[in-house]
Protein backbone atom coordinates (compact mmCIF):
# COMPACT_ATOMS: atom_id res chain seq x y z
CA UNK A 1 0.00 0.00 0.00
CA UNK A 2 2.53 2.33 0.48
CA UNK A 3 4.56 3.60 -2.41
CA UNK A 4 7.05 5.87 -0.90
CA UNK A 5 8.42 4.32 2.17
CA UNK A 6 9.79 5.93 4.77
CA UNK A 7 13.23 5.83 4.31
CA UNK A 8 12.47 7.63 1.27
CA UNK A 9 12.84 11.66 1.59
CA UNK A 10 11.24 12.38 -2.03
CA UNK A 11 9.46 10.22 -4.27
CA UNK A 12 11.63 11.18 -7.46
CA UNK A 13 13.01 7.67 -6.05
CA UNK A 14 10.40 5.37 -6.65
CA UNK A 15 10.10 4.77 -10.61
CA UNK A 16 7.36 3.21 -12.15
CA UNK A 17 8.13 3.08 -15.65
CA UNK A 18 11.67 3.42 -17.30
CA UNK A 19 12.88 3.01 -21.27
CA UNK A 20 16.00 3.81 -22.64
CA UNK A 21 16.38 7.15 -21.05
CA UNK A 22 12.75 7.90 -19.92
CA UNK A 23 11.98 7.43 -16.59
CA UNK A 24 8.57 7.47 -14.99
CA UNK A 25 8.60 8.37 -11.63
CA UNK A 26 5.91 8.97 -9.08
CA UNK A 27 6.09 12.44 -8.84
CA UNK A 28 5.76 12.63 -12.63
CA UNK A 29 2.62 10.42 -12.71
CA UNK A 30 0.89 12.21 -9.40
CA UNK A 31 1.29 15.58 -11.33
CA UNK A 32 -0.26 14.10 -14.14
CA UNK A 33 -2.80 13.25 -12.13
CA UNK A 34 -3.42 16.44 -11.11
CA UNK A 35 -3.42 18.46 -13.90
CA UNK A 36 -6.17 15.72 -15.17
CA UNK A 37 -8.56 16.15 -12.41
CA UNK A 38 -8.16 19.79 -12.62
CA UNK A 39 -8.70 19.57 -16.22
CA UNK A 40 -11.96 17.41 -16.00
CA UNK A 41 -13.17 19.60 -13.77
CA UNK A 42 -12.84 22.88 -15.07
CA UNK A 43 -14.34 21.19 -18.76
CA UNK A 44 -17.15 20.05 -17.27
CA UNK A 45 -17.81 23.31 -14.98
CA UNK A 46 -17.05 25.30 -18.50
CA UNK A 47 -18.86 22.81 -20.77
CA UNK A 48 -22.37 24.86 -20.78
CA UNK A 49 -21.37 28.29 -19.10
CA UNK A 50 -24.25 30.63 -19.19
CA UNK A 51 -25.19 33.84 -17.87
CA UNK A 52 -28.67 33.12 -17.29
CA UNK A 53 -30.34 33.04 -13.99
CA UNK A 54 -30.24 29.33 -13.51
CA UNK A 55 -26.49 28.11 -13.83
CA UNK A 56 -25.31 24.80 -13.17
CA UNK A 57 -23.02 24.23 -9.80
CA UNK A 58 -19.69 23.80 -11.50
CA UNK A 59 -20.27 27.07 -13.08
CA UNK A 60 -21.17 28.38 -9.52
CA UNK A 61 -18.23 26.81 -7.59
CA UNK A 62 -15.99 27.78 -10.49
CA UNK A 63 -17.29 31.51 -10.29
CA UNK A 64 -16.47 31.28 -5.93
CA UNK A 65 -13.30 30.18 -6.62
CA UNK A 66 -12.34 32.76 -9.27
CA UNK A 67 -13.78 35.84 -7.61
CA UNK A 68 -12.42 34.98 -4.45
CA UNK A 69 -9.06 34.55 -5.95
CA UNK A 70 -9.35 38.10 -7.96
CA UNK A 71 -10.50 39.78 -4.46
CA UNK A 72 -7.28 38.77 -2.75
CA UNK A 73 -5.26 40.01 -5.77
CA UNK A 74 -6.93 43.01 -6.27
CA UNK A 75 -6.74 43.60 -2.91
CA UNK A 76 -3.24 43.01 -3.00
CA UNK A 77 -2.17 45.48 -6.16
CA UNK A 78 -5.05 48.23 -5.58
CA UNK A 79 -5.33 47.43 -9.42
CA UNK A 80 -6.97 45.20 -12.16
CA UNK A 81 -6.17 41.50 -10.96
CA UNK A 82 -7.25 40.44 -14.71
CA UNK A 83 -3.44 40.44 -15.75
CA UNK A 84 -2.41 37.62 -12.82
CA UNK A 85 -5.24 35.60 -12.40
CA UNK A 86 -3.96 32.88 -14.58
CA UNK A 87 -0.42 32.51 -12.99
CA UNK A 88 -1.37 33.14 -9.49
CA UNK A 89 -4.55 31.28 -9.47
CA UNK A 90 -2.78 28.52 -11.49
CA UNK A 91 -0.63 27.91 -8.60
CA UNK A 92 -2.97 28.14 -5.67
CA UNK A 93 -5.65 25.51 -7.62
CA UNK A 94 -2.67 23.02 -8.40
CA UNK A 95 -0.56 23.30 -5.22
CA UNK A 96 -4.41 23.20 -2.87
CA UNK A 97 -5.42 20.08 -5.38
CA UNK A 98 -2.45 18.13 -5.02
CA UNK A 99 -2.16 19.69 -0.86
CA UNK A 100 -5.98 18.27 -0.22
CA UNK A 101 -5.98 14.89 -2.21
CA UNK A 102 -3.39 13.74 0.47
CA UNK A 103 -6.28 12.34 2.40
CA UNK A 104 -6.94 10.00 -0.31
CA UNK A 105 -4.98 6.82 0.39
CA UNK A 106 -2.38 5.90 -2.05
CA UNK A 107 -1.92 9.25 -3.31
CA UNK A 108 1.40 11.33 -3.25
CA UNK A 109 1.43 14.68 -3.34
CA UNK A 110 3.69 15.96 -5.89
CA UNK A 111 4.18 19.01 -3.88
CA UNK A 112 6.42 16.83 -1.66
CA UNK A 113 9.02 16.60 -3.82
CA UNK A 114 11.54 19.48 -4.58
CA UNK A 115 11.56 19.07 -7.99
CA UNK A 116 7.87 19.82 -7.75
CA UNK A 117 8.26 23.36 -5.49
CA UNK A 118 11.42 24.11 -7.57
CA UNK A 119 9.84 24.18 -10.80
CA UNK A 120 6.95 25.86 -9.60
CA UNK A 121 9.63 28.77 -8.12
CA UNK A 122 11.00 29.19 -11.06
CA UNK A 123 7.95 29.86 -12.60
CA UNK A 124 7.97 32.54 -10.40
CA UNK A 125 11.26 34.01 -10.63
CA UNK A 126 10.78 34.00 -14.24
CA UNK A 127 6.89 36.11 -14.09
CA UNK A 128 8.70 38.54 -11.93
CA UNK A 129 10.64 40.27 -14.65
CA UNK A 130 8.16 39.45 -17.14
CA UNK A 131 5.55 41.49 -15.24
CA UNK A 132 8.20 44.15 -14.53
CA UNK A 133 9.16 44.92 -17.68
CA UNK A 134 6.04 44.41 -19.55
CA UNK A 135 4.33 47.28 -17.07
CA UNK A 136 7.19 49.45 -16.43
CA UNK A 137 9.48 48.96 -19.62
CA UNK A 138 13.64 47.45 -19.23
CA UNK A 139 14.85 50.22 -17.76
CA UNK A 140 12.70 51.17 -15.35
CA UNK A 141 12.75 47.48 -13.93
CA UNK A 142 16.31 47.05 -14.23
CA UNK A 143 16.79 50.19 -12.51
CA UNK A 144 15.50 48.76 -9.71
CA UNK A 145 18.42 46.94 -9.05
CA UNK A 146 20.30 49.92 -8.50
CA UNK A 147 18.62 51.45 -5.83
CA UNK A 148 19.49 53.62 -3.64
CA UNK A 149 22.92 52.97 -5.61
CA UNK A 150 25.01 50.90 -7.76
CA UNK A 151 26.21 48.87 -4.35
CA UNK A 152 23.22 47.64 -3.58
CA UNK A 153 23.26 45.61 -7.02
CA UNK A 154 24.72 41.97 -5.82
CA UNK A 155 22.09 42.04 -2.75
CA UNK A 156 18.90 42.74 -4.89
CA UNK A 157 20.00 39.99 -7.30
CA UNK A 158 20.69 37.49 -3.95
CA UNK A 159 17.80 38.82 -2.68
CA UNK A 160 15.20 37.48 -5.92
CA UNK A 161 17.65 34.32 -5.50
CA UNK A 162 17.37 33.31 -1.86
CA UNK A 163 13.65 34.27 -1.83
CA UNK A 164 13.28 31.90 -4.92
CA UNK A 165 15.03 29.12 -2.86
CA UNK A 166 12.81 29.96 0.49
CA UNK A 167 9.58 29.73 -1.71
CA UNK A 168 10.45 26.03 -3.13
CA UNK A 169 12.12 24.98 0.46
CA UNK A 170 8.81 25.73 2.43
CA UNK A 171 6.26 24.13 0.43
CA UNK A 172 8.77 21.13 -0.11
CA UNK A 173 9.59 21.05 3.93
CA UNK A 174 5.86 21.80 4.98
CA UNK A 175 4.23 18.79 3.05
CA UNK A 176 6.95 16.33 2.81
CA UNK A 177 7.16 17.05 7.26
CA UNK A 178 3.77 16.48 7.25
CA UNK A 179 3.89 12.89 5.35
CA UNK A 180 6.98 11.38 7.46
CA UNK A 181 5.10 12.43 10.68
CA UNK A 182 1.85 10.49 9.85
CA UNK A 183 3.76 7.87 8.77
CA UNK A 184 6.10 7.72 12.05
CA UNK A 185 2.73 8.04 14.07
CA UNK A 186 0.93 5.14 12.11
CA UNK A 187 4.31 3.32 12.95
CA UNK A 188 4.04 4.53 17.09
CA UNK A 189 0.49 5.15 17.74
CA UNK A 190 -1.72 3.59 14.94
CA UNK A 191 -5.35 3.98 16.16
CA UNK A 192 -6.75 7.54 16.69
CA UNK A 193 -3.50 10.26 16.48
CA UNK A 194 -2.76 10.22 13.13
CA UNK A 195 -6.50 10.63 12.13
CA UNK A 196 -6.34 13.92 14.14
CA UNK A 197 -2.51 14.84 12.29
CA UNK A 198 -3.98 14.42 8.86
CA UNK A 199 -6.97 16.67 9.47
CA UNK A 200 -4.01 19.16 10.82
CA UNK A 201 -2.52 18.05 7.04
CA UNK A 202 -5.48 19.30 5.19
CA UNK A 203 -5.61 23.28 6.86
CA UNK A 204 -1.30 23.48 6.92
CA UNK A 205 -1.80 22.07 3.11
CA UNK A 206 -4.48 24.84 2.26
CA UNK A 207 -2.60 27.21 4.16
CA UNK A 208 0.49 26.86 2.47
CA UNK A 209 -0.62 26.78 -0.97
CA UNK A 210 -2.83 30.07 0.17
CA UNK A 211 1.03 31.37 0.99
CA UNK A 212 2.81 30.19 -1.62
CA UNK A 213 0.24 31.83 -3.90
CA UNK A 214 0.11 35.51 -1.55
CA UNK A 215 3.91 35.58 -1.70
CA UNK A 216 4.52 35.36 -5.40
CA UNK A 217 2.25 38.04 -5.22
CA UNK A 218 4.06 40.02 -3.45
CA UNK A 219 7.41 39.42 -5.26
CA UNK A 220 5.35 40.68 -8.67
CA UNK A 221 3.27 43.40 -7.15
CA UNK A 222 7.18 44.25 -5.44
CA UNK A 223 8.55 44.71 -9.28
CA UNK A 224 5.39 46.93 -10.38
CA UNK A 225 5.73 49.24 -7.96
CA UNK A 226 7.79 51.86 -9.83
CA UNK A 227 6.41 54.12 -11.46
CA UNK A 228 2.55 53.23 -9.67
CA UNK A 229 1.20 56.72 -9.25
CA UNK A 230 1.65 57.45 -13.41
CA UNK A 231 0.32 54.05 -14.41
CA UNK A 232 -2.60 54.48 -11.91
CA UNK A 233 -3.40 57.85 -13.26
CA UNK A 234 -3.85 56.52 -16.55
CA UNK A 235 -5.53 53.61 -15.50
CA UNK A 236 -8.27 55.39 -14.02
CA UNK A 237 -8.53 57.46 -17.51
CA UNK A 238 -8.95 54.59 -19.48
CA UNK A 239 -11.68 53.32 -16.93
CA UNK A 240 -13.71 56.48 -17.22
CA UNK A 241 -13.36 56.15 -21.23
CA UNK A 242 -14.90 52.99 -20.89
CA UNK A 243 -17.60 52.89 -18.82
CA UNK B 1 35.05 2.81 16.62
CA UNK B 2 35.34 2.76 12.71
CA UNK B 3 34.51 6.33 10.15
CA UNK B 4 31.52 4.66 9.02
CA UNK B 5 29.66 4.60 12.49
CA UNK B 6 31.37 7.91 13.23
CA UNK B 7 29.59 9.51 10.28
CA UNK B 8 26.45 7.98 11.30
CA UNK B 9 26.51 9.20 14.99
CA UNK B 10 27.74 12.55 14.30
CA UNK B 11 24.83 12.69 11.56
CA UNK B 12 21.93 11.42 14.11
CA UNK B 13 23.32 13.65 17.06
CA UNK B 14 23.47 16.84 14.59
CA UNK B 15 19.95 15.90 13.59
CA UNK B 16 18.52 16.25 16.71
CA UNK B 17 20.45 19.19 17.39
CA UNK B 18 19.44 21.17 14.32
CA UNK B 19 15.78 20.76 15.24
CA UNK B 20 15.74 21.06 18.80
CA UNK B 21 17.86 24.17 18.59
CA UNK B 22 16.59 25.40 15.51
CA UNK B 23 12.63 25.59 16.52
CA UNK B 24 13.58 28.05 19.73
CA UNK B 25 13.98 30.81 17.85
CA UNK B 26 10.84 30.49 15.41
CA UNK B 27 8.82 29.38 18.30
CA UNK B 28 9.39 32.31 20.58
CA UNK B 29 9.07 34.69 17.26
CA UNK B 30 5.74 33.26 15.98
CA UNK B 31 4.14 33.46 19.18
CA UNK B 32 5.22 37.09 19.82
CA UNK B 33 3.90 37.84 16.26
CA UNK B 34 0.53 35.80 16.91
CA UNK B 35 0.48 37.46 20.33
CA UNK B 36 0.71 40.73 18.63
CA UNK B 37 -1.79 39.81 15.87
CA UNK B 38 -4.43 38.86 18.42
CA UNK B 39 -4.29 42.28 19.93
CA UNK B 40 -4.44 44.19 17.48
CA UNK B 41 -7.77 42.60 16.14
CA UNK B 42 -8.93 42.84 18.85
CA UNK B 43 -8.73 46.20 19.00
CA UNK B 44 -9.54 47.02 15.59
CA UNK B 45 -11.74 43.73 14.39
CA UNK B 46 -12.59 45.98 11.12
CA UNK B 47 -9.25 45.54 10.06
CA UNK B 48 -9.13 41.89 10.49
CA UNK B 49 -9.07 41.13 6.91
CA UNK B 50 -5.38 42.44 5.77
CA UNK B 51 -3.92 42.08 9.30
CA UNK B 52 -4.84 38.02 8.84
CA UNK B 53 -3.45 37.90 5.69
CA UNK B 54 0.07 39.82 6.77
CA UNK B 55 0.08 37.75 10.02
CA UNK B 56 0.07 34.40 7.62
CA UNK B 57 2.80 35.83 5.29
CA UNK B 58 4.93 36.78 8.45
CA UNK B 59 4.79 33.07 10.04
CA UNK B 60 5.30 31.88 7.00
CA UNK B 61 8.99 33.66 7.06
CA UNK B 62 9.43 32.88 10.04
CA UNK B 63 8.38 29.26 9.70
CA UNK B 64 10.26 28.97 7.26
CA UNK B 65 13.59 28.75 9.11
CA UNK B 66 12.34 25.94 11.09
CA UNK B 67 11.50 24.20 8.19
CA UNK B 68 15.39 24.97 6.99
CA UNK B 69 16.14 22.93 10.03
CA UNK B 70 14.15 20.33 9.52
CA UNK B 71 15.18 20.31 6.14
CA UNK B 72 18.84 19.49 7.01
CA UNK B 73 18.01 17.51 9.66
CA UNK B 74 16.04 15.28 7.08
CA UNK B 75 19.35 15.26 4.63
CA UNK B 76 21.79 14.28 7.33
CA UNK B 77 19.37 10.84 7.78
CA UNK B 78 18.40 9.70 4.60
CA UNK B 79 20.39 11.02 1.95
CA UNK B 80 23.60 12.25 3.87
CA UNK B 81 25.94 13.14 1.52
CA UNK B 82 29.20 11.70 3.54
CA UNK B 83 27.21 8.37 4.06
CA UNK B 84 28.03 6.93 0.13
CA UNK B 85 31.83 8.26 0.32
CA UNK B 86 32.49 6.67 3.41
CA UNK B 87 30.83 3.70 2.82
CA UNK B 88 33.04 3.40 -0.90
CA UNK B 89 36.39 4.41 0.84
CA UNK B 90 35.71 2.32 4.25
CA UNK B 91 34.52 -0.34 2.63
Amino acid sequence: MEIVSLNQISPDQVIIWSWGFITLNVTILYTWLVMAILLVISWLATRNISSEMNVSRWQHFLEVVISVVRGEISEMTKKGADNYIPLIGTLFLFICTSNVLVIVPGFVAPTSSITTTASLALCVFIAVPYYGISRNGVFHYLKEYFQPNFIFFPFHVMGEISRTLALTVRLFGNIMSHEKVVGILLAVTPLLFPVIMQALGLLIGVIQAYIFAILSMVYIASALSAEEEHHVHVEVKKESVAT
Amino acid sequence: MDSVSIVALASIFAAGLAMGIGSIGPALGMGQAIAQALAAIAQQPDERNSLTRTLFVGLAMIESIAIYCFVISMILIFANPFWGHFVKVGG
